[in-house]
């Protein structure tokens, strides 16, 4: 029975990784560029659904729904603000740019909560659900992580298969400039895609710290950096390869704590990424990349 | 329709189109020829909007379109098929084809899927293909009809015969006639001098960022520097 509660909760933390992941994904195969802000923006959305349900009396619901707005609108913002103007800029500037724009919002951050953490009460408040006479429990944190996991990643793999909007992202993603002669506005669709990754960064912020309740401006760093590392492990680019690779780095590091080393849990994970890339560098499905002239 | 006046274009320092003007009046096939990197396809970029000239104007349909975006380019009917055919490789035939009518409003979408299925038989029985599976011909095929999905009054052609066999050459010219003939006034950029001239009214030819001489499509056959310089004698 351990086992399989360790599992689970793998599953669970790596759903946030998938979840997070995503964001990082759908950015760099549309726009070509790692946006290492994205982490710092779930900890915006973990505080602005605190500041609602602590502070205003919101239900939990409403304050998901907020910190999807205020991280939809940051994301656009930051598009818009920092990365816009290097388009044509080389890749190190706007990596640089991007890790800035982290700095700059832990900052904003520890000046408007300080670095006190908060206490953060989950969001969800159903009963566990119990197993095998009370072996298993499973708290209804985890369940509703894992499904709305699920749910996020069914919904943007249609999107992006059927909509008008995701066939242009998959168009820009593949040769932007053949994208613009076919009247696609690329600016607008990159905007897109920013504002979709911000506004799931929220939820997966508000589903961190229900799992995890300790509110602080760092809160996102450390995740986001696991939730790049997942999506670069499943292929980054690809949707399918953000939540495999999500949930793979999610159970090897609960398995890693619970049978190996708490203490060693994080090289462990790195370690697999780094054999993984080895033998397959363009990540577990990724696309090997080819062109025909 | 579109006069070109005078247009510099720089990639960073390189003075790459040097003082150019040409004009495609409506109903014609124009080309312009000339030699790899004469600067032929990018002055079809720069027309498209996705380069810019530093000074000099373009006109459409009357308009300036000097630093209009290129997707809004596209709207106003021009419609660029661009070198090398950049269809999505990675989308379907039907996919690559919606692409191209991406301004278009849901409603014409399927009358345009149909007309140019029309045109070209072959894309229909592909159409849940992945366009990466297509023959080169099949390829240019469907670069051809994607560009004219969005309705172009005037459509841009590079190097629609690059890469292909004589008798898909031949095939090709033989649509940039009919497109012609149905109404779309065309400009036509091609190393292949003998077969663009032998569909063109009139044709430029460019070298190293200039134009040096225009005339009749006919005349051009006959000239003697072109038959040395471009039609191997």
């Amino acid at each position: 029975m351990g086992f399989l509660s360790y599992l689970i909760s793998g599953i669970s933390l790596g759903s946030i990784y998938a979840i997070i992941a995503l964001g990082y994904t759908m950015v760099y195969g549309i726009a070509k560029m790692l946006n290492f802000a994205h982490g710092d923006v779930i900890m915006v959305g973990a505080y602005m659904s605190f500041m609602a349900t602590a502070y205003i009396g919101w239900s939990p619901l409403a304050s998901v729904v907020l910190a999807m707005a205020v991280c939809t609108l940051l994301g656009i913002i930051i598009e818009r603000l920092a990365y816009k103007p290097l388009r044509n800029a080389t890749s190190l500037a706007v990596l640089i740019t991007a890790i800035g724009v982290s700095y700059f919002l832990q900052n904003i951050a520890l000046l408007i909560w300080s670095s006190n953490p908060k206490s953060f009460t989950s969001i969800i408040s159903l009963d566990s659900l119990r197993l095998f006479d009370g072996q298993l429990i499973i708290s209804s944190v985890t369940l509703v992580t894992i499904a709305a996991c699920i749910v996020i990643v069914y919904g943007l793999t249609m999107i992006v298969r059927y909509s008008k909007i995701g066939k242009a992202m998959r168009a820009v993603s593949e040769d932007k400039e053949a994208a613009q002669l076919m009247g696609i506005d690329v600016n607008q669709t990159i905007s897109v895609t920013f504002a979709i990754g911000s506004g799931l960064a929220a939820v997966a912020g508000v589903l961190l710290c229900s799992a995890y309740p300790l509110l602080m401006p760092t809160v996102g760093a450390m995740p986001g950096i696991k939730a790049f590392t997942a999506a670069v492990f499943g292929g980054i680019g690809s949707i399918p390869g953000a939540m495999l690779g999500g949930i793979l780095l999610g159970v090897i590091e609960i398995l890693g704590k619970a049978y190996i080393s708490t203490e060693l849990s994080d090289a462990i994970v790195f370690s697999v990424l780094i054999i993984v890339l080895l033998v397959r560098p363009t990540g577990l499905l990724g696309k090997k990349i080819s062109e025909k002239v | 329709m579109l006069k070109v006046d005078d247009i510099n274009v720089y990639y960073g320092s390189i003075h790459a189109i040097k003082g150019v003007s040409f004009e495609v009046e409506q109903g014609e096939i124009v080309t312009l020829i000339g030699a790899n990197g004469a600067g032929k396809s990018t002055i079809l970029k720069t027309v498209s909007g996705l380069l810019h000239p530093q000074t000099g104007s373009i006109h459409f349909a009357g308009q300036n379109i000097v630093n209009v975006p290129p997707h809004k380019i596209v709207s106003q009917g021009l419609a660029q098929c661009p070198e090398g055919r950049r269809i999505f490789l990675q989308m379907t035939v039907e996919e690559n084809l919606e692409m191209g009518a991406y301004i278009r409003l849901r409603h014409e979408i399927r009358g345009a899927i149909a007309d140019v299925y029309e045109r070209f038989p072959r894309l229909k029985e592909r159409r849940r293909q992945q366009a990466g599976t297509l023959s080169g011909g099949e390829q240019q095929m469907l670069a051809m009809g994607r560009a004219l999905m969005s309705k172009p009054t005037l459509l841009m052609l590079d190097e629609p015969s690059m890469g292909l066999a004589p008798i898909l050459v031949t095939q090709i010219f033989e649509i940039i006639k009919e497109l012609n003939q149905a109404g779309t006034t065309i400009l036509l950029v091609e190393q292949n001098a003998q077969m663009a001239l032998s569909v063109a009214h009139r044709g430029y030819v460019l070298e190293t960022g200039r134009i040096i001489l225009t005339a009749p499509a006919a005349d051009l056959l006959n000239n003697d520097k072109v038959r040395k310089a471009y039609l191997g004698g």
